[in-house]
């Protein structure tokens, strides 16, 4: 049991302190775009992590500091899995990160996906850019369980070909009975795919909106369009589900910095119910 | 064999006009199919025609003398292809090429504004439905200028 010195004083740490982070192991990684990568870990004092779907850590390195990060894992087996796009110094550390290196995890925080609310009906999964990891884990819960659902539709926008993540998963995802379209913002001279806006794969999505639950993690503007888009085909409101991000630091509810009005996004999120998002992402500034 | 008005019948941009309309716009229709990697028009050329896409898809690009064709956009089955036909000086800005083998209706625009002239009720009905297709392209246009996911704090 590691102990944390406090004056004169060796006491135990908590067994169950949120606020400790624990050492995780480097043992696979891969460079998924030219800023992306992927770091698989395993716990070095213990068992690993039980996360739901959309969830997240806190991911760091003592001396560098931690960020908020989305669980790409499988729920149902190790390791634990997290995508991770340079856009920082802690985040360029994570992506530099090499087998071997230890990590420190706290975690999971936040609300999750809830997928299984889907059961026997529709499940629409919306996603843009480095979106789709924190959707991977709700995807692979979705392919693990396939009968339990109708048609399940993945929509997927990124800035390149080369900028998408997961392709040979995508091509897994559609043989075991995910229906997945992609959609590029631009095109190279080899691509044959689709070249536009996500929102235009909206009417390729075979579902039935009166009997659709619909995840969608990007870019808040595109969230938005997305949602408009959903909404007026008649989708429920109450059945469209965010990923939000801000500014998570204690990932615990106590230091405001993911504070939306009266919501703190560590704890009550990052997953949402689009009707409590609603009158939050009209307000500018907030 | 289904006839070009059948044809027209089926597809979303004519979904609520009537049989009869469609059976008047036929007459300016012919139905056609192209393999992948054909243009069906070049910058440059007159814009003479309007496409009903069946089958298949197509780029919309332009040709960069250093990097060779950038893709704008595609538009597959249940979209249209072009709108120069409609506004002087009814000239193509892109080229539009199959990726994929592809049917589609082409229409003959000088007899379709025709049309619109004669029957300006019919021309109403024709405009609303390209005036929203230009208006679905410009907001995404609007959209993926922001480049939002190439922007920093862009989710993870």
């Amino acid at each position: 049991m590691p102990s944390t010195e406090l004056g004169t004083h060796a006491l135990e740490a908590a067994p169950d302190d949120p606020m400790l982070p624990r050492p995780f192991r480097v043992v696979a990684r891969h460079q998924d775009t030219a800023d992306t990568a992927t770091l698989d870990l395993e716990p070095v004092d213990g068992p690993g992590l039980i996360f739901t779907p959309g969830q997240f850590t806190m991911l760091g390195r003592l001396g560098v500091g931690e960020v908020p990060i989305s669980i790409s894992g499988d729920p149902a087996a190790p390791p634990l899995r997290h995508t991770i796009r340079d856009l920082g110094g802690v985040t360029h550390m994570l992506v530099q990160a090499r087998v071997g290196d230890v990590l420190e995890v706290r975690g999971p925080y936040g609300t999750g996906w809830e997928v299984a609310d889907g059961a026997g009906g529709d499940v629409l999964v919306v996603t843009g850019g480095i979106g789709l990891a924190p959707l991977r884990p709700a995807l692979l819960q979705l392919v693990a369980q396939r009968d339990r659902y109708r048609n399940v539709t993945l929509l997927y926008g990124a800035r390149s070909p080369a900028d998408q993540l997961y392709p040979d998963e995508l091509k897994q995802w559609a043989a075991r009975g995910i229906e997945v379209h992609t959609i590029v913002d631009h095109g190279t001279a080899d691509w044959r795919g689709r070249v536009g806006l996500v929102t235009s794969l909206i009417p390729r999505a075979n579902v039935d909106p009166t009997q659709t639950l619909a995840l969608l993690c990007g870019p808040e503007v595109m969230m938005r369009m997305v949602t408009n888009a959903l909404l007026d085909v008649g989708v429920d409101p109450g059945r469209v589900r965010w990923s939000m991000e801000r500014n998570m630091k204690c990932g615990v509810g106590l230091c405001g910095h993911c504070q939306l009005r009266d919501l703190f996004l560590c704890v009550d999120g990052p997953v949402l119910d689009y009707p409590v998002l609603a009158p939050l992402i009209a307000t500018r500034e907030l | 064999m289904r006839t070009v008005d059948q044809l027209l019948h089926e597809h979303p941009f004519f979904a609520g006009l009537d049989a009869e309309v469609l059976t008047l716009l036929a007459g300016c229709a012919a139905n056609r199919h192209t393999s992948a990697g054909e243009y069906l028009y070049r910058e440059g050329e007159p814009a003479d025609v309007f496409y009903v896409i069946r089958r298949g898809r197509v780029t919309i690009e332009t040709h960069n003398p250093v990097g060779g064709p950038v893709v704008i956009e595609t538009v597959e089955a249940g979209e249209v292809l072009g709108w120069s036909w409609l506004i002087p000086p009814y000239r193509w800005l892109f080229d539009a090429r199959a990726v994929e083998p592809t049917s589609y209706v082409v229409f003959d625009g000088k007899c379709l504004r025709d049309k619109c002239d004669a029957d300006p009720e019919i021309g109403y009905h024709l405009m609303q439905r390209v005036a929203g297709v230009m208006y679905e392209r410009l907001q995404a246009a609007r959209v993926r200028l922001l480049d939002l996911y190439g922007a920093p704090g862009a989710l993870n």
